[in-house]
């Protein structure tokens, strides 16, 4: 199995347990079984999926309305995945935090199995432990337990350590953490993350004004995303002439 | 339970994702939206890394962070990171 792969089942599991659990809160939120499996089927989105079952003995609108602040992020994510991922109406239901990190990758053909392979792995399993959380109530109610509430975090740090040799994304990831940790406690669920992608892109065009001519492309991928610097022919190669290198993402995960 | 909220929040947060990955390709090739779309991940993995490690606090979830780190630095593999970080936070909290 390529390391890819490998890693993407990895996550589908550990976020089964969250599946698990996300089943048994449902129920006791007064969802059916068949409601909880079909947020998990047709919402598929797991921080969106929590909120809306914890908000909605307070009232529908809350409840829908923190789910979609929460899912807000997953359009930023499609930003990036744009170029890379057809069918555009099928792909975007699995435009998920796991997927869109597992897709930050140096090649297209790369990007594409992060991308493929840990949004279904993540659907495959958190939808059967869905069903399974659902039916079987509080069997694994606590995920916290076993210490799977920092594998998340964990998976996302090493995901992000690869594009921190440098100083612009360094400084970014600073910048994005604090303001979002500083935001935490003053706004809704979901905002904070939000508020982190602005700071980005203050950054990106804060920057982009003495970059945007020409400097651009004789930059290589060497320098925002610290990774090696790809050669002028393997960019176009990858990117099929139309991608500059300033898209060229650092190395992968180990 | 009504089905309405239901699908109707289920049939917003999908709209979201194609809303992104609609977004024309020529807007994509200008070199501002590039650098964007290139810090973005950076900006949201580290937003996220700090709201689910410390949204209450900080408790034995940041020791497990930083066990990843350690594990990170002892270039262990993917895997190896997440696990590293759930056993260190599942053993603190028996042990606390």
């Amino acid at each position: 199995m390529r390391p890819i792969v490998r890693d993407a089942v990895g996550i589908g599991v550990a976020t089964g347990a969250y599946g698990l659990s996300f089943g048994a809160l449902a129920v006791a939120a007064g969802l059916s079984v068949p409601q909880a499996c079909a947020l998990s089927l047709l919402m598929f989105t797991g921080a969106s999926q929590f909120a809306f079952v914890g908000l909605i003995g307070s009232g529908g609108v809350a409840a829908v309305a923190t789910a979609l602040l929460l899912g807000a992020r997953n359009g930023l994510y499609g930003l990036r995945l744009a170029p890379f991922v057809r069918p555009r109406v099928l792909a975007a239901h699995f435009v998920i935090d796991e997927s869109a990190a597992m897709a930050v990758r140096d090649t297209r053909e790369e990007t594409r199995l992060g991308f493929w392979s840990t949004g279904l792995a993540v659907f495959v399993c958190w939808n059967l432990a869905t069903a399974l959380g659902a039916l079987g109530g509080a069997a694994l109610s606590d995920p916290r337990a076993f210490g799977l509430d920092a594998a998340a975090p964990a998976g996302f740090l090493a995901l992000l350590a690869p594009r921190l040799r440098e100083r612009e994304p360094q400084t970014v990831a600073a910048l994005a953490a604090a303001a979002a940790l500083i935001a935490l406690p003053l706004v809704p669920a979901g905002v904070p993350v939000l508020i982190a992608a602005a700071v980005a892109v203050a950054a990106a065009v804060g920057r982009g004004g003495k970059e945007a001519r020409g400097g651009e492309g004789a930059r290589a991928g060497g320098d925002a995303w610290g990774g090696e610097a790809v050669p002028a022919g393997e960019v176009s190669r990858l990117y099929c002439g139309n991608r500059n290198a300033a898209d060229s993402p650092g190395r992968g995960v180990a | 339970m009504s089905w309405t909220p239901i699908l109707l929040a289920a049939a917003g947060c999908y709209a979201l994702k194609v809303a992104g990955l609609s977004i024309p390709q020529r807007v994509l090739d200008g070199p501002r939206v590039q650098r964007v779309a290139t810090l973005l991940p950076v900006a949201l993995l580290a937003a996220l890394i700090a709201t689910q490690t410390f949204d209450h606090g900080i408790d034995a979830r940041a020791a497990g962070l930083a066990a990843a780190v350690l594990a990170l630095l002892a270039r262990a593999p993917f895997l190896v990171v997440v696990a590293t970080a759930a056993v260190t936070t599942a053993v603190l909290r028996l042990a606390v």
